[in-house]
């Protein structure tokens, strides 16, 4: 399953899509994935598309706040990008509250949002 | 009265069957021309629910169905395991309690997106979670 979901580099910034309904064995190999590219690339930003996907169940919705608390751990912040209205909707009836990750409404914003985080510190 | 209109029965018993549960739930939701935001709770709802059953009772069925009272169109889906059952149901529905490695928040956040939510749970002899979502009028 590694690799089912590419990992792009862009400058210091690492950029993934996920496009595909994850399947847990998916979504555990995409968060080893993403740290080892992390490790890799020496990037300090990551960015994660969503709008691609549905629905996010708690389980998708902790692999990707897990991911973003283990990036901030090796010292990359993460930005989730375009959740879609009945995702986010859904998540905060349900009670979840995604810790440990930024938020912005697309990808430009995304990019933005890491470059005032990059320059604050 | 809730009458039945469709009825179809989908065993669980590989990770890949909450994926395929969560699928048929979304068809029906949208065939019932439910909103975007009915569909994604529903679909949510049913992907906690259809875990819960693999993670805990490893095999189990979700019984899906086109319902209406009449005036509004729903969907009734009912999971049934015969797994270990819950021990404290008020714990396990009060959210942020979890035996095994789902969150905690199959129960209480799948109750909080639906409409009508039944659980009925024996130790030793299973549970059945009965949720029902009705179309926006």
């Amino acid at each position: 399953m590694l690799g089912a979901i590419p990992i792009l580099r862009m400058g210091d910034v690492l950029l993934t899509t996920v496009h595909i309904e994850l399947r847990d064995a998916v979504a555990e190999a995409f968060q080893a994935d993403v740290l080892s590219a992390i490790e890799r690339s020496h990037v300090t930003g990551l960015i994660i598309d969503i709008s691609g996907l549905d629905m996010v169940d708690s389980y998708v919705a902790r692999i990707l706040a897990e991911t973003g608390r283990m990036a901030r751990l090796m010292g990359t912040e993460t930005v989730l990008c375009g959740m879609r209205p009945e995702v986010s909707a859904t998540l905060v009836r349900m009670g979840y509250l995604m810790a440990g990750v930024h938020a912005a409404l697309d990808l430009d914003e995304g990019l933005q949002l890491l470059r005032s985080i990059q320059g604050a510190r | 009265m809730m009458t039945t209109r469709s009825h179809r029965e989908m065993r669980i018993e590989t990770e890949d069957d909450v994926i395929l549960v969560r699928r048929a739930v979304r068809a029906l939701a949208e065939a019932n021309g439910f909103d975007v935001f009915a569909t994604a709770a529903l679909t949510t709802a049913a992907s906690e629910l259809t875990r819960n059953v693999w993670v805990h009772a490893r095999k189990g069925v979700a019984v899906i169905e086109e319902v209406t009272n009449g005036t509004r169109a729903g969907v009734r889906v009912t999971f049934r395991d015969e797994g270990p059952g819950i021990a404290d149901v008020e714990r396990a529905m009060a959210g942020g309690f979890s035996t095994a490695r789902t969150m905690g928040l199959g129960l209480s956040g799948s109750r909080r997106l639906v409409d009508q939510f039944e659980l009925h749970s024996a130790v030793g002899q299973g549970t059945t979670v009965e949720i029902v979502k009705w179309k926006a009028l």
